[in-house]
């Protein structure tokens, strides 16, 4: 039988786990974990919306989700993921959907609260910058 | 059977447990559908948490005797967050006048007088002290045991509140008291009092404890937030910041960022040993008495092994738009707990259904869906011409209760077919329309930025694809103006033909 039953204390362990949070002491992280809100999406429900405004800051806790853009898929999400960045930080609408494969777990933050976010854990910033590196690099590689 | 105890054990189509105000609304509006259902709630009498709760006796949620509009009309709902609601005009606008006058925020008694007056003028019958102990599945239904004996139903609702003390795993948390057993303030006096938790209940109890205490100390690991920043009712809201201003101004309170470690006795008093957020550094401090303001969860009693999912630190079920358990199909949840299904939440800012403002508009949507979809119910759907459509939503945005209270998460929609033409399909949930195939439609809807700005938003929903359309804000919230009709009616062109 699929319950969860997670607390903060809990949410803390899941993100201590995390590659983005690998760097950071314990009081650190039990700050995010007071930070971030858990959010639970049912399979087939949608988390991000392309064209919508207002989005925030997921990190997949737990489950997998498909990127589709136009209804075409272009990536999967799973557990240590994160999405919706791109659209905080540029301050435009998401340009994919972000749909639940199966029940989704994430860590939230909402879009006004990522720069503040990013500024105080500088560590999870240079952690995020790597990530995004590596998608760059990924796509380079598959253009050249 | 007496009047006092109705709805004995046995079977009904709906069976409702609470008697709060989600209860009782559901009961109400489920009722004005013809939809028979029963009631049960192991409390005596009417209100549900309020009957308790808040501790220091007053509500952070207020309701205008004088407003821009007459009371009992629709648009008094806008500055009305207390009563519930109903098609019969003498159940409506029934908390002003009970409330004395001295403040805007009713106190606790008069709260629960509003409910009991509420339940008395809309006829609705609960069957008290009838405690729900366990659930289980039985043919397409469920069976509900109680103090009273079981009761079988197609559609249980649980509106039992968020209401039940949850403490965190901290060592020695079991030494704190919870909120909810704080004891009375003068007795507080002359002590030194530290407090677990930064959120409104937290600021409640230091408000109370001010001319009381001689040292309060607030600590939770994340920073408070203050509603007055955020622009929205995420943080601690304006009436419980004075706490606050003591510890910036260098009174008798302290606001810490911290990890609490370990809560030991020290002799008649207690050591709370911290770690500050900031610097990892570890600290302790003595106090006469530590108090858990750390949150409260929803009584679900079984429904986890019923197969209930439920998620995060304050364990609510994982619900759809319409807030039915997404893993067990046919349990419904009202009141405060519809809080669980978070809708878009644009932007961060949540709806109201945590409060009596925001879930009673939940609760009659939730009883229109159960009439609509599981009895047979029509809802009516009036015909519009199709160039009355923008002026119709424009009054809606200006003059509706319905998304003033529940931004960005409720939305009047009209639909747009062929067979049918354009007809007004009334309040629906936004998350529904925006993510369920449905005809081509509209939707309206008020959110809001993180500037504080609230604006006109419009989903356009054709051949199965929806779009986002926002109207510049206004401050005074009037929207109805020539420059806006002009621009949704481009908007809705395509729409509309």
């Amino acid at each position: 039988m699929a319950t969860t039953h997670e607390g903060s204390d809990q949410l803390h362990d899941t993100l201590a786990a995390l590659a983005l949070f690998a760097d950071l002491s314990g009081a650190e992280l039990e700050t995010i974990a007071h930070t971030m809100e858990e959010r639970y999406f049912a399979e087939g429900e949608r988390i991000l919306r392309q064209g919508f405004s207002g989005a925030g800051f997921y990190i997949v806790l737990e489950g997998e989700a498909a990127a589709r853009v136009s209804g075409v898929e272009v990536n999967r999400l799973g557990r240590g993921d994160f999405f919706g960045e791109i659209s905080v930080l540029l301050g435009e609408p998401p340009s994919a959907d972000v749909v639940a494969l199966r029940p989704l777990r994430c860590a939230v933050l909402a879009g006004p609260q990522v720069e503040s976010f990013i500024v105080s854990h500088p560590k999870v910033a240079f952690r995020m910058l790597q990530a995004e590196a590596r998608k760059l690099r990924n796509a380079t590689r598959w253009r050249s | 059977m007496t009047d006092d105890r109705p709805f004995p054990p046995g079977d009904y189509p709906v069976v409702i447990v609470g008697s709060g105000p989600g209860g009782l609304q559901l009961s109400r509006s489920l009722s004005e559908l013809g939809v028979r259902h029963a009631v049960l709630s192991q409390d005596p009498s009417a209100g549900g948490m309020f009957r308790r709760f808040p501790f220091f006796q007053r509500l952070l949620s207020w309701t205008k005797p004088y407003a821009p509009c007459p009371r009992g009309e629709r648009e008094y709902e806008r500055y009305d967050w207390n009563s519930l609601i109903s098609e019969d005009p003498s159940a409506r606008a029934v908390m002003p006048d009970l409330m004395d006058g001295t403040s805007y925020f009713p106190s606790r008694p008069e709260m629960e007088r509003n409910l009991v007056t509420f339940a008395e003028r809309a006829a609705v019958r609960v069957r008290y002290g009838c405690r729900w102990e366990s659930t289980r599945a039985e043919g397409e239904g469920f069976a509900l045991t109680t103090s009273d004996g079981e009761y079988r139903c197609r559609f249980p609702v649980f509106a039992v509140g968020v209401a039940e003390p949850w403490r965190p795993e901290t060592p020695g948390i079991e030494l704190a008291t919870h909120y909810a057993d704080t004891r009375e303030a003068h007795t507080y006096a002359d002590r030194e009092i530290f407090i677990i938790g930064k959120e409104n209940s937290a600021f409640e109890l230091a408000s109370g404890f001010l001319q009381w205490a001689k040292r309060i100390v607030l600590a939770s690991p994340s920073p408070a937030k203050l509603s007055v920043t955020t622009n929205s009712l995420v943080g601690v809201r304006a009436r419980y910041v004075q706490p606050y201003e003591d510890n910036v101004l260098g009174g008798g309170v302290l606001v810490l960022n911290a990890s609490i470690q370990e809560i030991a006795r020290a002799g008649e008093r207690f050591t709370v040993k911290i770690r500050r957020s900031n610097t990892n550094e570890e600290q302790a401090f003595e106090a006469d008495d530590v108090i858990a303001a750390t949150g409260w969860i929803p009584p679900l009693r079984d429904l986890a092994k019923l197969g209930v999912v439920t998620f995060g630190r304050n364990r609510l079920p994982a619900i759809t738009p319409f807030w039915e358990s997404v893993s067990v199909k046919g349990v419904y949840f009202g009141g405060t707990i519809t809080q669980a299904a978070a809708g878009l939440k644009k932007n961060g800012i949540p709806a109201n259904s945590g409060g009596v403002n925001g879930h009673r508009y939940n609760g009659r949507v939730l009883a229109k869906h159960i009439a609509r979809t599981h009895f047979g119910v029509e809802i009516p759907r009036p015909a519009l011409p199709a160039a009355d459509v923008g002026a119709l939503l424009l009054h809606e945005l200006d003059h509706g209760p319905e998304m003033w209270h529940q931004r960005s998460y409720l939305c009047r929609v009209v639909s747009v077919t062929a067979d049918d033409g354009v007809r007004d399909e009334g309040i629906w949930p936004l998350a529904h329309f925006v993510d369920s195939e449905g005809p081509d439609a509209v939707a309206a809807t008020i959110e809001a930025n993180a500037r504080g700005e609230n604006y006109p938003a419009f989903y356009i929903r054709q051949q199965g694809r929806v779009t986002e359309h926002l109207l510049d804000p206004d401050q005074r919230m009037r929207y109805d103006t020539a420059e806006r009709r002009a621009a949704l009616t481009t908007i809705l062109h395509d729409l509309l033909g």
